[in-house]
């Protein structure tokens, strides 16, 4: 961590708790029933999200699966129009046609979430081919579960990155889970970060849960990139606290046991915190500072989404097409 | 010989839209040539890929050379990855390239539905506009020299049923060129749908950039008695029974639709108004096939207009047989429009 200077730490605190407070306000209104789409809950996975994308230029491309909302937050999507697109408003990010899953922000290098898992990879080889076509210094990276790396595209996709050599960072956030479904019960191994060596793709795994060492291991990773030697393969280790969709609780479902998910263990920003504190970089006063900003952003926000105008019915075809 | 081509040119005439005209004529596959050709030379965003796309057959001809004029980082063959590509293509569009995938049959498109339906065809609506995706999608449909159930499937009924694609089918040189100029400049994807057989047939084909608006009809040739939709290479078929029947008093209008989404249906239902009477001639199964999406429209809109029920000409509902007695009885042709126009006219 002392390699980090003390406004990069702020920042990947910062973005650890926005995703974080964000994630528990949905969770908390949720049950009103006002936000009427399904919601997969980013909870547990946001190291992932700040450690990346902290290091991300704005016009490098990510790439985000059903469990969006902790890339599109980490990569700069504006809060009230994904909390807009969450109440189904028409100044959602989506215009109120895509929904929880479906979040975007080009303005930001978000470039959209398919929630057919695996169906983003290929979108972000896509952007890496034409970034190197366009002879442009940008990257693409894909975000996807573990379930992703069970379907073909996974691995045509890997391929042709790897054949054309194209600056593509996988990222796969292996939280063992595809709804209440074990890896154990639907693939050959766990370390999926060596499927990629069939195609001289470099990887490795990282524990997910500390954003340090995301945030660490992945910065040479991202040169390694940047520097056109071709894609690199990511795994990240990680838990998701809550059910598949909807908060959900996997312990009170019994698929879960308690030790799996014991906060010393699993939670980023209450150990990131932790560590801030006890090496002295910051003061709890700065810390509540950001939390007390980040509140009232997502204070905002909600208030925006909540009064924010539905869609026109009238305008049920809009978008269909382009011009 | 190839056997793609062996068939074709047995079984096939030459059909020439001019024959009897001093003008300058490409054939199908070179009127596409000259129309990719004229678009990777005009926009450097645009690239075209797909398996084969660079080899010395050159995708029957429609993309032939192509990757020596414009090198190999905007012509390049493809692994047989076709959601993996398809999927690509639609990154790279975001990103703000014009991919044009092709594809041997639209049989193998099945493998990249996901990437066609789940996500190109949704992503500018439900991301509300905020990412175009302009991909033209072009496949041939096989017929012929035992092609069987998965080299010749007309699958442009699927294509036609998902909203947010364009789904056109050219039938002659002329049009082959137009349309595919219009799919390329099109912000939208769009499903390009040829036939094996019309690389067979030649017409008139200008040498500048010009394109056919979709959802633009065309009269192929003009008649009273009965309006024959056709679609594709099924427009040669209709003509030649037209000739046929014209011997016997009976003169067939012959609108071939070019776009299928959007579809004309004004020239179609004006058309009916004058004819009473309906035929349409698809290359696809009968159920739930694009030739009922028409019934149903010219029963919906022009209902009044119909002094008879209309007739459907389309394939069995089996999988195309391989032997070429089961393939000569599958393939409904002249003989059976013909046979259809006159029970029309009987009844």
């Amino acid at each position: 961590m002392n390699n980090i200077d003390k406004n990069t730490l702020l920042e990947l605190y910062r973005s650890l708790l926005l995703i974080r407070q964000v994630e528990l306000k949905i969770e908390a209104l949720y049950p009103e029933d006002e936000m009427k789409t399904p919601v997969h809950l980013s909870l547990g996975q946001e190291a992932v999200s700040a450690g990346i994308c902290s290091q991300l230029k704005k016009e490098d491309t990510i790439y985000s699966n059903h469990r969006s909302h902790g890339h599109y937050l980490a990569k700069g999507g504006d809060l009230k129009a994904m909390i807009a697109e969450l109440y189904c408003k028409e100044t959602g990010c989506s215009r109120g046609r895509g929904g929880s899953m479906h979040l975007i922000d080009t303005s930001v290098g978000h470039f959209g979430s398919s929630s057919i898992v695996g169906g983003g990879i290929p979108h972000a080889v896509g952007g890496a081919f034409a970034y190197k076509m366009q002879k442009k210094d940008l990257i693409a990276v894909a975000f996807f579960g573990d379930a992703a790396c069970e379907q073909g595209v996974f691995f045509e996709s890997m391929n042709w990155a790897a054949f054309k050599k194209l600056p593509v960072l996988f990222v796969c956030e292996n939280n063992q889970y595809a709804v209440c479904s074990h890896i154990s019960a639907r693939q050959y191994s766990s370390d999926i970060y060596k499927r990629s060596r069939a195609f001289d793709i470099p990887s490795r795994k990282i524990n997910g849960n500390d954003v340090v060492e995301v945030y660490n291991k992945t910065k040479e990773i991202l040169q390694y990139v940047r520097g056109g030697n071709g894609p690199y393969f990511l795994e990240c280790s990680v838990q998701r606290w809550r059910g598949h969709a909807g908060p959900g609780d996997p312990l009170k479902d019994k698929y879960r046991h308690p030790a799996d998910l014991s906060r010393e263990e699993v939670d980023s920003l209450f150990n990131f915190q932790h560590k801030l504190l006890a090496e002295k970089i910051v003061t709890q006063a700065e810390l509540d500072d950001i939390k007390q900003k980040i509140d009232a952003d997502i204070k905002a926000a909600f208030e925006f989404g909540q009064k924010e105008p539905l869609p026109d019915t009238a305008e049920l075809e809009k978008y269909l097409f382009a011009e | 010989m190839p056997w793609t081509k062996l068939q074709i040119e047995k079984e096939e005439p030459i059909y020439d839209d001019h024959a009897d005209e001093d003008v300058r004529k490409l054939s199908y596959g070179e009127a596409l040539r000259e129309a990719l050709d004229q678009a990777l030379e005009r926009d450097e965003r645009v690239y075209a890929m797909g398996q084969g796309v660079d080899d010395p057959g050159g995708m029957f001809g429609s993309t032939l050379d192509l990757h020596k004029k414009y090198g190999s980082d905007r012509v390049f063959d493809t692994p047989l990855s076709e959601a993996a590509m398809i999927g690509m293509a639609i990154g790279s569009a975001m990103a703000g390239l014009r991919p044009v995938s092709i594809h041997n049959r639209p049989d193998f498109l099945l493998v990249c539905m996901d990437q066609i339906v789940n996500h190109a065809a949704k992503w500018h609506f439900m991301f509300g506009g905020q990412v175009p995706i302009p991909l033209v999608i072009r496949s041939c449909i096989g017929r012929g020299w035992g092609s069987a159930a998965q080299h010749s499937q007309a699958l442009h009924s699927l294509f036609v049923h998902i909203p947010g694609l364009k789904v056109v089918m050219p039938s002659t040189a002329y049009d082959a060129k137009g349309l595919l100029i219009a799919s390329i400049a099109d912000n939208n994807p769009v499903i390009f749908m040829e036939h094996r057989w019309s690389y067979r047939h030649k017409g008139h084909v200008p040498e500048e950039v010009y394109s056919i608006p979709f959802g633009k009809g065309v009269i192929r040739r003009k008649g009273e008695h009965i309006t024959v939709v056709a679609v594709s290479h099924m427009v040669i078929e209709c003509l030649r029974a037209a000739e046929e029947l014209a011997g016997e008093g009976i003169s067939l209008e012959i609108i071939d639709p070019r776009s299928l989404k959007p579809l004309d249906e004004d020239i179609i239902l004006q058309s009916i108004k004058k004819t009473g009477r309906l035929l349409v001639a698809d290359l696809s199964w009968k159920t739930g096939g694009f030739s009922a999406e028409v019934l149903a429209m010219a029963a919906e809109k022009g209902f009044s207009y119909l002094k008879k029920p209309p007739v459907r000409i389309a394939l069995p509902d089996i999988p195309t047989p391989s032997s070429f007695v089961l393939e000569q009885a599958f393939y409904p042709g002249v003989s059976d429009i013909v046979q259809s126009v006159k029970n029309m006219m009987d009844t």
